[in-house]
């Protein structure tokens, strides 16, 4: 009898680690998914701002046709790129093209004073800012989720409920750092 | 990094613990003069609780209103907005809301009882002197305060220091109208006779040992808010050279008062570079900068 119940008692007791800890896992992996969402909003983000950017410097610099370019094709690219790799890929060749935006308006000095492209600049630099900040808080909650699929005892409920280990974003220089010089 | 935001943890979690011990101590010392000290004890904690926890949930009513902060509209202020929306990106919190305060001398301070409730204020000084990156790190730093709760923190840090300042009060007070006579002489029919001597130094020391310990506190918060507001934004040179301008400016900060200077980033009744003594060290809410500074490079 007294026995019964002291198994009865584990039995509950595991029961209830169990549902604690599958919750635990389910929590980390919504919050995964979050921050990766959060990342596609900042690059639609940029994507948005870049037709106005190029427009503002048209008006200025019209014949520089090669970089406008340039710009909108990379901008299409990135847009239609899937996966990680072939995404990643493609933002580091619209940083790229931005930068070389960004050195063409250096030879216009009525340009670099016009509101509205400053207003535009910035825009954009705290886009790229906000951009590498949802990688970091991606890579931290993924951290988290991978810590709790790969740690016992936590790892025993993640394999039977086939939890799976999360990618990180590999830090690449190019977009990590702000396309355009201090002003 | 991380170790030493493991580290600056501990030694606040011991720092309240030291705290604790201090107004339990009190709280024996008191019933050993006193009859009837346990009594006194409990109307003291809820006196105490009472008076901090009204002052807690309007806090940041009053701060920013004393400070004279209004608050930053988006068009004029974009790239505070901006920045702060980033650094919230990167720590995972709802945005607080902004304000600006008119004065030359750049300073910050963030305040609010919870994140849902949180308020950076930044002076217009701030904005004007220093670029891009160092504005990221001093709001980094705010943040960082925001999200690891020092508002509430330091409440109850008050709550205790109210607590170990009205004991003391009473039970001097009480010593001296000779009410503790009765409570004495208990004491020394149970054989405390050795220890009423005891009683009496540290009710007379303690409200000084809890202020000295609650500036501790503080000052191990900003070393904390300094480097979990690096790892936010993973770049330490920004908050540095952003700490260095606003020491070496010689703007005063006129909406600053010693009830609110806990709260900037840098205390702005300071004098910068001259090291101070150990008892103006003791009563500093804030490590000297150079010591700050030198932390950061450790990272």
């Amino acid at each position: 009898m007294v026995i019964a119940a002291v198994i009865l008692g584990l039995v509950a007791l595991v029961g209830l680690w169990f549902v604690v800890t599958y919750n635990a896992l389910v929590r980390r992996r919504n919050n995964c998914d979050n921050a990766w969402a959060q990342i596609d909003v900042q690059l639609r983000r940029r994507y948005d701002l870049i037709p106005n950017l190029v427009e503002t410097v048209k008006g200025y610099a019209a014949h520089e046709r090669g970089v406008f370019e340039a710009v909108t094709n990379a901008r299409a690219a990135a847009i239609d790129a899937k996966g990680v790799g072939e995404q990643a890929q493609a933002e580091t060749g619209l940083t790229k093209a931005l930068k070389s935006l960004f050195a063409v308006v250096e030879n216009y000095p009525q340009l670099k004073a016009n509101e509205n492209f400053l207003a535009l600049q910035e825009e954009l630099t705290a886009t790229e800012g906000r951009i590498a900040y949802a990688r970091q808080f991606y890579n931290e909650v993924a951290l988290a989720l991978n810590n709790k699929i790969q740690m016992v005892p936590s790892s025993i409920v993640a394999g039977m409920t086939g939890f799976k280990i999360r990618d990180y974003f590999e830090a690449e220089e190019a977009s990590r750092e702000p396309v355009n010089v201090r002003f | 990094m991380i170790e030493q935001i493991a580290g600056n943890r501990r030694k606040t979690a011991a720092l309240i613990t030291l705290f604790v011990l201090l107004v339990v101590a009190l709280g024996w010392a008191l019933s050993l003069l006193l009859r009837g000290g346990p009594a006194l004890m409990v109307i003291a904690a809820v006196i105490a609780v009472v008076v901090s926890f009204t002052s807690y949930y309007s806090s940041d009513r009053i701060v920013l209103a004393v400070s004279g902060a209004k608050e930053a509209d988006r068009a004029t202020y974009a790239r505070y907005h901006n920045l702060v929306e980033g650094v919230c990106i990167a720590a995972g919190i709802a945005k607080p809301r902004l304000y600006v305060i008119n004065s030359d001398s750049p300073n910050a301070f963030a305040t609010g009882r919870n994140p849902a409730h949180s308020a950076i204020a930044v002076t217009t000084g701030l904005l004007d002197k220093l670029n891009r990156v160092e504005i990221e790190g001093v709001l980094a730093h705010e943040m960082a305060h925001i999200k690891n709760e020092d508002v509430r923190l330091m409440a109850v840090v008050a709550t205790l220091a109210g607590l170990a300042a009205l004991v003391a009060d009473w039970g001097l007070r009480a010593l001296f109208w000779g009410g503790g006579r009765r409570g004495a002489r208990d004491a020394e029919r149970v054989g405390g006779v050795y220890l009423l001597p005891l009683a009496l130094v540290l009710i007379i020391l303690a409200p000084l040992a809890s202020q000295i310990i609650r500036f501790a506190i503080s000052r191990r918060r900003e070393f904390q808010a300094d480097a979990s507001g690096v790892y936010l934004t993973r770049y330490p040179p920004g908050l540095i050279s952003a700490l260095g301008k606003i020491s070496a400016d010689p703007a005063p900060l006129r909406q600053a008062n010693v009830a609110t200077q806990h709260l900037w980033i840098s205390e702005p009744t300071r004098k910068h570079g001259t090291r101070g003594s150990w008892w103006e060290r003791a009563f500093s809410t804030h490590p000297p900068i150079e010591e700050r500074i030198a932390a950061l490079k450790d990272l």
